[in-house]
């Protein structure tokens, strides 16, 4: 497999940015996507628990929360990350019917 | 409201108490949900459009790229599930997996009659005549609703 999932004995051998000021971040992460659940009137509240907590393993405390945020507020985020992760979400949650859409994270 | 049909087992597959007349009108739903999605124009129906949704609210050109990319697969994915409950319809046992295959059509099915009744929150009882088609369509919406809760509690259950 090509990809470091351990990088601690890569990192010694790779370049340095020596002049980067310690503690700044200037590379924002890649984190700007977010999955956004709207409320519509078919899906049942049941169900739309049991898909956050199937899809995302969420608790079913956290899972009922966010469908109480969709049902009551018409929405809620409940997925971030890049656009591919994003989209990957969107397409399991069209998948379960749930009404899903992403934008960029505000 | 009538007693339970679906149950998780103790072995993890779950035991289905369907009366035969019930079984008779699932036989019929998935074969419909299959013309549906192989024959009906995406762009024109409502319903079509329901299960796939557009991912990006105001950038058609990113929605036109990501059905290019998973739209077949979706597509794919909720034929072989009718395929599923076409097969186990009158199964006494099912799966795990052939209860998510199931729930996949159940829901579908109750997302395209619901899209079809245009249902909202505060509709509880429509008022139709006896002889509108909508009734009979509001009923089944009705019975799989009551399914589906159904398979959400044994799902739900250890």
């Amino acid at each position: 497999m090509g990809v470091a999932v351990s990088c601690g004995a890569m990192v010694t051998t790779a370049p340095v940015e020596v002049d980067r000021p310690a503690g700044e971040q200037d590379v924002q992460p890649d984190v700007p996507w977010v999955v956004i659940v709207w409320n519509d009137p078919i899906n049942l509240m049941s169900y739309v628990v049991y898909v956050f907590q199937k899809l995302f393993g969420y608790s079913r405390q956290k899972a009922t929360r966010l469908m109480l945020d969709v049902h009551q507020k018409g929405k809620a985020a409940v997925s971030h990350g890049t656009r591919e992760r994003c989209e990957f979400d969107v397409a399991r949650l069209h998948a379960h019917g749930l009404w899903a859409t992403m934008q960029k994270d505000r | 409201m009538a007693p339970s049909r679906l149950k998780r087992t103790r072995k993890g597959d779950f035991s289905l108490e369907i009366p035969e007349s019930e079984r008779d009108i699932l036989r019929a739903l998935p074969g419909q949900l299959r013309e549906l999605l192989t024959e009906s124009d995406p762009t024109t129906d409502p319903a079509l459009r329901r299960l796939f949704p557009p991912a990006y609210l105001d950038d058609a050109e990113r929605t036109a790229e990501f059905d290019a990319l998973v739209r077949d697969d979706l597509v794919e994915q909720r034929i072989a599930a009718i395929q599923t409950m076409e097969r186990t319809v009158d199964a006494q046992r099912l799966s795990e997996e052939e209860i998510l295959a199931w729930l996949s059509a159940v829901n579908d099915l109750r997302l395209v009659l619901g899209t079809r009744l245009d249902v909202t929150e505060e509709m509880d009882e429509p008022d139709f005549a006896p002889d509108d088609p909508r009734a009979l369509m509001f009923a089944l919406y009705g019975y799989l609703s009551y399914l589906e809760e159904e398979i959400v509690a044994a799902l739900s259950t250890r």
